[in-house]
């Protein structure tokens, strides 16, 4: 086991800021904090047992058909989510809508499964998939909030800006998206170069 | 010629197990979903008529409806209208007096409207525009503040998910005022 696998997700290889994975439900998802924590969570539960199954049958997947494989086992792990969140969190379901089934779509997972856990140790893989799933977890977390905060003035449904604050409408819709997003990259590329 | 025989294999027995799981998972699951969708449904009606006493569920031209009876007295009626909006369907829950003038108020049960603009639908600021709203002609829609009764005004930035839930509205008292006669 290596301690670089499980920080590498978290910074350095960051899934969004540094490898720009997964964009599509990064852009939709994050209009608010608490979607964005949401998607995180269910998208580290997928992460987790992906790469653990992935792991532990590379051997015997044929190198030909192992993206369909990788894709039949994330399919059923979203599902499986999707249906736990019907029978146990309707409110979040809802909440969520289409974006749930939407994870199988995700590349971060497929990525990870093809590039680390299918030719890494398990243990390394497990590592890898928390690192990761926490890294893309507050990568949400943290546009969500900015999206929050200046479209609607508020941060997981408090209000954090005054209320004769006019909201940037533009902020939620997807041009937001984008702008922030390009924003927090930027910033991520600064950070790193000041650090050589 | 062996190769495809073990990627046939392999292809298969993992969609099998895959299966497996997921109907599993599905069985385990598939009572407490209908009961959360019962509950769904139950608990709008009371938030919007908690006034009610008796219901009675009742089946028209292929069309759930409720009576809702207070004491005996009819108070009146619980449907769910459905229909397009933005982003998929909208499905919502009405209550109505019993003459159909108006509505008493409105629950969105189902809808995958856009997070964070067409989704306000579901918020209280817009969702109390519906209280008590006059519907003997029908609900109109203005992007600045209603004027008239029987006006709502719609979302900024979500005109046609709000347009959507007064044509569904709409849509569904018309169809109510045949079925109760």
């Amino acid at each position: 086991m290596k301690k670089k696998e499980l920080l590498k997700g978290l910074w350095s290889q960051h899934p969004i800021y540094r490898q720009l994975l997964g964009m599509c439900p990064t852009l939709a998802v994050t209009t608010t904090a608490i979607n964005g924590i949401a998607m995180g969570l269910a998208v580290i539960f997928v992460l987790f047992f992906s790469e653990f199954v992935v792991a532990s049958i590379k051997r015997i997947v044929p190198h030909q058909v192992r993206i369909a494989v990788y894709t039949v086992i994330i399919a059923t792990f979203v599902t499986i989510v999707d249906i736990f969140l019907k029978a146990q969190f309707p409110q979040i379901s809802k909440n969520l809508g289409p974006y749930v089934p939407l994870i199988i779509v995700n590349c971060i997972i497929l990525g990870r499964c093809e590039a680390f856990a299918s030719k890494n140790k398990l243990s390394n893989s497990l590592l890898d998939a928390l690192g990761m799933g926490v890294g893309f977890c507050w990568g949400l977390f943290v546009l969500g909030s900015i999206r929050e905060l200046l479209g609607a003035g508020e941060i997981l449904g408090q209000r954090l800006l005054p209320l004769n604050f006019d909201p940037l409408v533009v902020m939620i819709l997807p041009a937001g998206a984008f702008l922030v997003l390009g924003f927090l990259v930027a910033l991520m590329n600064q950070v790193e170069r000041w650090k050589i | 010629m062996k190769q495809i025989f073990k990627i046939c294999a392999v292809l298969t027995s993992i969609c099998a197990i895959c299966a497996f799981l997921l109907a599993l998972t599905h069985n385990a699951a598939i009572g407490k979903i209908e009961e959360n969708q019962k509950k769904a449904i139950q608990e709008s009606i009371n938030k919007l008529a908690p006034k009610t006493t008796r219901q009675e569920k009742i089946k028209v031209n292929n069309t759930l409806l409720w009576k809702l009876y207070k004491d005996n007295a009819l108070i009146g009626y619980a449907a769910i209208a459905s229909g397009q909006g933005y982003g998929g369907e909208i499905e919502i829950m009405t209550v109505t007096g019993p003459k159909l003038e108006k509505i008493k108020g409105i629950e969105i049960i189902k809808s995958n409207e856009t997070p964070g603009l067409g989704s306000k639908i579901s918020q209280k600021p817009f969702k109390a525009q519906f209280e008590n709203l006059d519907v003997t002609t029908p609900i109109t829609y203005s992007k600045t503040e209603p004027k008239k009764p029987g006006q709502i005004q719609t979302i900024t930035g979500a005109t046609i998910s709000s347009k959507s839930v007064v044509e569904i509205l709409n849509k569904k008292i018309k169809a109510l005022r045949v079925n109760i006669q």
